[in-house]
């Protein structure tokens, strides 16, 4: 196939539509999915190509939406929801935590809940109050869901492809500030899968640990410190949960210096999470304490102040200016 | 000609064939269930008051963690289970243990969850009962995702979802019905009303002229029928399963009972209620009235009692001897069921403790 230049949106509306043409277990519903496509258009076209039994609009009300997706993955089905904005899962939280995260524990590995639940999460886009959240914490902290962020137009596919085959439930995290950046890309389920980080740069002198919306700032920041003479490392952790500490330690420890850069808020965070695993399994490798670039601890601010949230490009050249360097 | 919301609203009383004395009532829309199932009835509602009274003594010797009992709700438990086919669906909540058993789930592996030894004893798929919900009204809508996943595979399949009259007051309740009734799900809501979600009364949870009614503003027809009536159950219940069979989509039914007992052993029911208010309620006790239907019907005798009596007796002392059972849960089970494949981090961990495991047996 030839390479396409392609959006992540496309990327990840290919992917339903792969997922669904390979096996028709696979269901994809929530709220405006259908004739809409989506409010992001993410499932464009699905119902007129599978038909109302396979993309369907629901009633508003996420907790029936995850609910029901319960349901019909215990009748054999592999549903695949939409959260409509990250901050309209809450409704869905206990669903998601008492049942969705832990059925297969309940009931001793006798009852599976392959669900995928898709949600555009974080901020970027100038949105208004509730619909910005970076909420992967919440998620990542319930034993029994498996957690990953797509930064890339191809891994947006492979991850999605990989999430609705997983037998296990998979809380997928759009970064929708992502879904118009466009690449040239040969769409198809790709090595690694979910659980594995990969390294997006190499470099010498300081890691980068980033998921999500930040590995662009984090790889952009890395060209932006190239120009200066110093040589970062960028690593996408992919897969929250499971986490891959073998790369991310290995990485760390080839540089002796790390920054976790998060949009979501720093206090008992990912971020912190990974601060705490990379310290534990690589103190003697490192120079300095690691530091972080995140959201502040407050809620996501409004549109216009949004830019004093995010982290940018000079936060973190700012942050691996602080690790200590012996020349400097 | 009646309208369409006189169609969906119950009747004026709760449907009632036997009263509690015994005497027949006879309904023009509710026929009487067939003797052989009043007598297989009357069968299960003695053992579902053995399993009661049993596992109530079997928390008080310290054998079960905690037992939430059924006791003067059988007629509900047993009527629920009897009026489904194997291909149906059961979702039952915590109080449901009785229904559980009559559905024909082992009552040891039904007791696992109240034991304490795992959260769940028994395989869903075996006698398609879901596990036991302990958050309130969440299985709801679990079970409408079954019946539209029945209905999208051809399947000829209806969900019974229980749930008490504290649920109600949830959202998920008010969201499996919309999405029960917008996707036109074969399921029947069996609300099990026995006037106390723990110490609060119904008054406080809702103001509704009955439970029954809350299925208009969904466009579900509501019923509702005698708790302590196993007759009247059976054929309110096997209507509205009928009817959601024939694609006629969800239904409700309200069953007006009476919690007899404490919530659990941890409740002090003085605290809220009168003694003098329990009383009535055990006279309309579901055994006694039918045990005297049928005795004056000539359906029922002694040889049926003692029969009975011996299956009762037998599933009481099956569940002492398994309860006094020291069970030893395998703590490697604890990361075994999280994922079909542990991730890297529960491999460590289970490591972890079967290191510690072992120094503490040295």
């Amino acid at each position: 196939m030839a390479h396409e230049k392609l959006s992540m949106a496309q990327a990840l509306n290919q992917a339903l539509r792969d997922a669904m043409k390979a096996d028709d277990t696979v269901l994809m519903f929530g709220e405006d999915v259908g004739a809409l496509g989506g409010v992001f258009r993410i499932t464009d076209g699905l119902t007129a190509e599978f038909g109302e039994d396979r993309c369907f609009d629901t009633p508003l009300a996420e907790s029936g939406i995850v609910g029901m997706a319960v349901g019909l993955a215990m009748n054999g089905m592999r549903p695949v929801v939409e959260m409509q904005f990250d901050a309209f899962g809450y409704p869905a939280f206990e669903q998601v935590v008492s049942h969705v995260a832990k059925m297969r524990n309940r009931t001793r590995g006798k009852v599976s809940l392959p669900i995928v639940i898709r949600m555009p999460y974080a901020g970027g886009i100038g949105g208004v109050e509730h619909h910005c959240d970076s909420s992967e914490s919440y998620y990542a902290h319930t034993p029994g869901l498996t957690v990953v962020a797509p930064s890339t137009v191809a891994d947006a596919y492979t991850l999605l492809r990989r999430a609705i085959e997983f037998p296990d439930p998979v809380i997928f995290m759009e970064p929708k500030k992502l879904y118009w950046a466009k690449e040239e890309v040969d769409l198809g389920v790709a090595e690694p899968g979910i659980g594995t980080a990969v390294v997006r740069r190499e470099g010498t002198d300081a890691t980068l640990i980033a998921y999500g919306p930040s590995v662009p700032i984090a790889l952009e920041a890395a060209s932006a410190a190239a120009a200066e003479g110093r040589s970062l490392q960028v690593v996408d952790v992919r897969s929250i949960v499971p986490f891959d500490d073998s790369t991310v330690c290995e990485a760390v420890r080839s540089t002796g210096r790390a920054v976790v850069v998060a949009e979501a808020s720093g206090f008992a965070s990912v971020s912190s999470e990974i601060v705490a695993r990379v310290t534990e399994r690589c103190f003697h490798s490192l120079a300095a304490p690691i530091r972080r670039v995140t959201g502040f601890d407050i809620p996501y601010p409004p549109p216009k102040l949004e830019r004093h949230q995010l982290p940018g490009v000079d936060r973190i050249l700012d942050a691996v200016d602080s690790l200590q360097w012996e020349d400097s | 000609m009646t309208t369409v919301e006189e169609q969906l609203l119950p009747s004026a009383d709760p449907v009632q064939l036997v009263d509690e004395h015994g005497k027949r009532h006879d309904n023009p829309q509710y026929g009487m269930p067939p003797v052989e199932a009043l007598v297989d009835g009357y069968a299960q509602l003695v053992v579902g008051r053995r399993i009661n009274d049993q596992a109530s003594a079997l928390v008080r010797q310290g054998r079960l963690a905690v037992y939430p009992s059924s006791h003067g709700q059988e007629a509900c438990q047993v009527a629920a289970t009897m009026v489904l086919g194997e291909q149906d669906w059961l979702f039952p909540t915590y109080r449901d243990t009785v229904s559980i058993v009559s559905r024909g789930v082992d009552p040891i592996e039904t007791l696992t969850l109240l034991r304490g030894d795992w959260h769940s004893g028994y395989d869903p798929y075996e006698r398609k009962v879901a596990p036991q919900s302990t958050p309130l009204a969440t299985q709801l809508i679990h079970a409408v995702g079954v019946a539209h996943a029945a209905r999208l595979k051809g399947e000829d399949t209806v969900v019974m979802a229980l749930c008490g009259d504290g649920a109600t007051s949830e959202g998920d309740f008010h969201e499996a019905l919309n999405f029960a009734a917008v996707f036109k799900a074969p399921v029947v809501f069996f609300i099990q009303n026995n006037e106390y979600a723990i110490s609060v009364p119904l008054a406080r949870q809702t103001v509704a002229p009955s439970l029954a009614h809350k299925g208009i503003g969904y466009g579900i027809p509501g019923e509702r029928a005698d708790g302590n009536d196993l007759a009247g159950l059976l054929s309110v219940l096997g209507s509205a399963v009928a009817k959601a069979r024939a694609g006629e989509g969800p239904q409700l039914v309200e069953a007006h009972t009476y919690r007899v007992q404490a919530h659990t052993n941890a409740d002090d029911a003085t605290r809220y209620r009168n003694e003098a208010e329990v009383q009535p309620w055990l006279e309309r006790d579901p055994l006694k009235r039918l045990d005297a239907y049928l005795t004056t019907e000539g359906l029922l005798d002694d040889a049926h009692r003692s029969e009975a009596t011996a299956v009762a007796d037998k599933v009481a002392e099956d569940l002492r001897v398994g309860l006094m059972q020291e069970v030893s849960p395998d703590p490697a089970e604890l990361f075994a069921h999280l994922y079909a494949t542990p991730t890297p981090q529960l491999v460590e961990q289970a490591a972890f403790l079967q290191d510690e495991l072992s120094r503490e047996e040295a």
